[in-house]
């Protein structure tokens, strides 16, 4: 069970990294590289709080084995803005202070800029359902929704 | 996380090399989205998990010879659910793609894990049932085919072999003038399992049905045919009433428990509800 090197693109960095074979992508990301917005709600993929991007598709990280990553992208929250400008998403979650306890947050906008990339457009129910994967236990989605509408430009409702 | 080693074959033949004389102590991972649970929690107690995702061959959808679609094994649910060929051709596999988990599970999840770990719930199991696909094995003795209407042998139990590998779904041209549909019910849409599941595929001629094919998951230890159902329709015009004696014949093919998610009397009657809902749907798309 001897340690094997991990190399792929993590926010746009090249990173080399020492992984058990058994650990997962999630405990990699916080454990080995410090990159501690993806957090541990559930462990089995049901609360969304671990969501990352791999590859530009949005997954559960704690369902990953970090080996699994090799030779591919991975961008996490702290990918997200670009430089120090905040993704349109990040600042509407700031002006509208959709983020109560905080802790689904990290994982909401990674699924929410993964909606947006695909769907710059969406309606409610695309919205809706394309956090349906994450839980927030302080119940706060109206003001998520309100700010992922705000975001993408559209009219919660119009497409 | 328990721990074990992990193998990082890239061709099918590394996959079976790598799995060779371990037996049950070997595990393969795909998307992992049943298996980590599988491993946090200590059901399963692997020395050696082999990891799928760098062999590409398992990962491609492409056109079979005879007109039908390969589906590797390790296809993940998403790309199942946008595919255009298998939304327009196989309505009820890219339905039933849909329902499984949610999108952050869909872009990890594939066909063969949700087919190899065997639940009775396993939501699409029943579209290729329906759909009279085959399952290509590989093993050390070579490559064997296996239709899916006898894959699964119980709960959590199939016809792979320890030494065996699931490679890829052969799910044949449909037939002019056919449709399918999936549905399950769930309290939920998206992270649910079935309480019920029910596919139907239907194929017209001259106006009445030609073949039917209805398989049912969530009411038995495999997912099931109504094959009963399936005779009460052949050779006969497809009216409604027709349609709701078949869903009324499909019960008969249940043998359901009653758990958490629904009593063994609410399951019987989701299975007549489901059964004429898709009997309809697949009707439409027939072109009835």
């Amino acid at each position: 069970m001897a340690k094997q090197i991990l190399r792929c693109t993590v926010n746009d960095e090249d990173v080399e990294v020492l992984v058990p074979p058994y650990q997962t992508l999630l405990d990699a990301l916080r454990e080995e590289l410090g990159l501690t917005g993806p957090k541990e709600g559930c462990g089995t993929g049901d609360c969304g709080a671990c969501s990352v991007h791999v590859d530009g598709k949005l997954v559960a990280s704690c369902l990953m084995l970090a080996l699994q990553a090799r030779g591919r992208t991975v961008k996490t929250i702290e990918g997200l803005a670009k430089d120090d400008v905040l993704h349109p998403l990040q600042e509407a979650f700031v002006r509208l202070g959709v983020p109560q306890c905080g802790f689904c947050i990290p994982g909401v906008l990674m699924a929410a800029a993964a909606l947006l990339a695909d769907n710059p457009r969406p309606t409610e129910s695309e919205i809706r359902y394309g956090i349906a994967g994450n839980l927030c236990r302080c119940t706060g989605y109206t003001k998520m929704l309100d700010a992922i509408t705000e975001a993408a430009g559209t009219v919660a409702g119009g497409t | 996380m328990r721990r074990f080693d992990l193998a990082l074959p890239t061709s099918v033949d590394d996959c079976l090399k790598a799995m060779a004389g371990h037996g049950p102590d070997v595990k393969l991972v795909a998307g992992g989205t049943d298996l980590l649970p599988q491993l946090k929690n200590s059901l399963l107690k692997p020395a050696l998990v082999v990891d799928l995702s760098g062999v590409k061959e398992l990962r491609a959808i492409e056109r079979d010879a005879g007109g039908g679609l390969r589906i590797g094994a390790a296809v993940t649910a998403r790309e199942l659910e946008q595919d255009a060929r298998v939304r327009a051709e196989y309505p009820a596999i890219a339905e039933s793609a849909a329902l499984v988990g949610s999108i952050q599970i869909r872009n990890l999840a594939t066909l063969g894990g949700n087919l190899c770990n065997a639940a009775p719930s396993a939501d699409m199991a029943p579209p290729l049932i329906a759909l009279e696909a085959e399952a290509v094995i590989a093993g050390p003795k070579g490559r064997r085919r296996v239709p899916m209407a006898t894959f699964f042998q119980g709960v959590r139990r199939t016809v792979l072999g320890p030494d065996e590998l699931l490679l890829e779904l052969i799910v044949p041209k449909p037939a002019p003038r056919s449709g399918g549909n999936y549905l399950r019910h769930t309290p939920r849409r998206e992270l649910d399992i079935a309480v019920v599941g029910v596919a139907s595929q239907l194929t017209l001629t001259d106006g009445v049905c030609a073949k039917a094919r209805i398989a049912l998951a969530s009411v038995a230890p495999t997912p099931v045919r109504a094959i009963e159902a399936e005779h009460a329709l052949e050779g006969q015009p497809l009216t409604s009433e027709r349609i709701e004696a078949a869903a009324t014949l499909a019960v008969s093919a249940a043998s359901p428990i009653s758990d958490q998610r629904g009593s063994a009397e609410y399951r019987r009657h989701l299975v007549r509800v489901l059964t004429r809902r898709t009997l309809t749907t697949a009707r439409e798309r027939a072109g009835a």
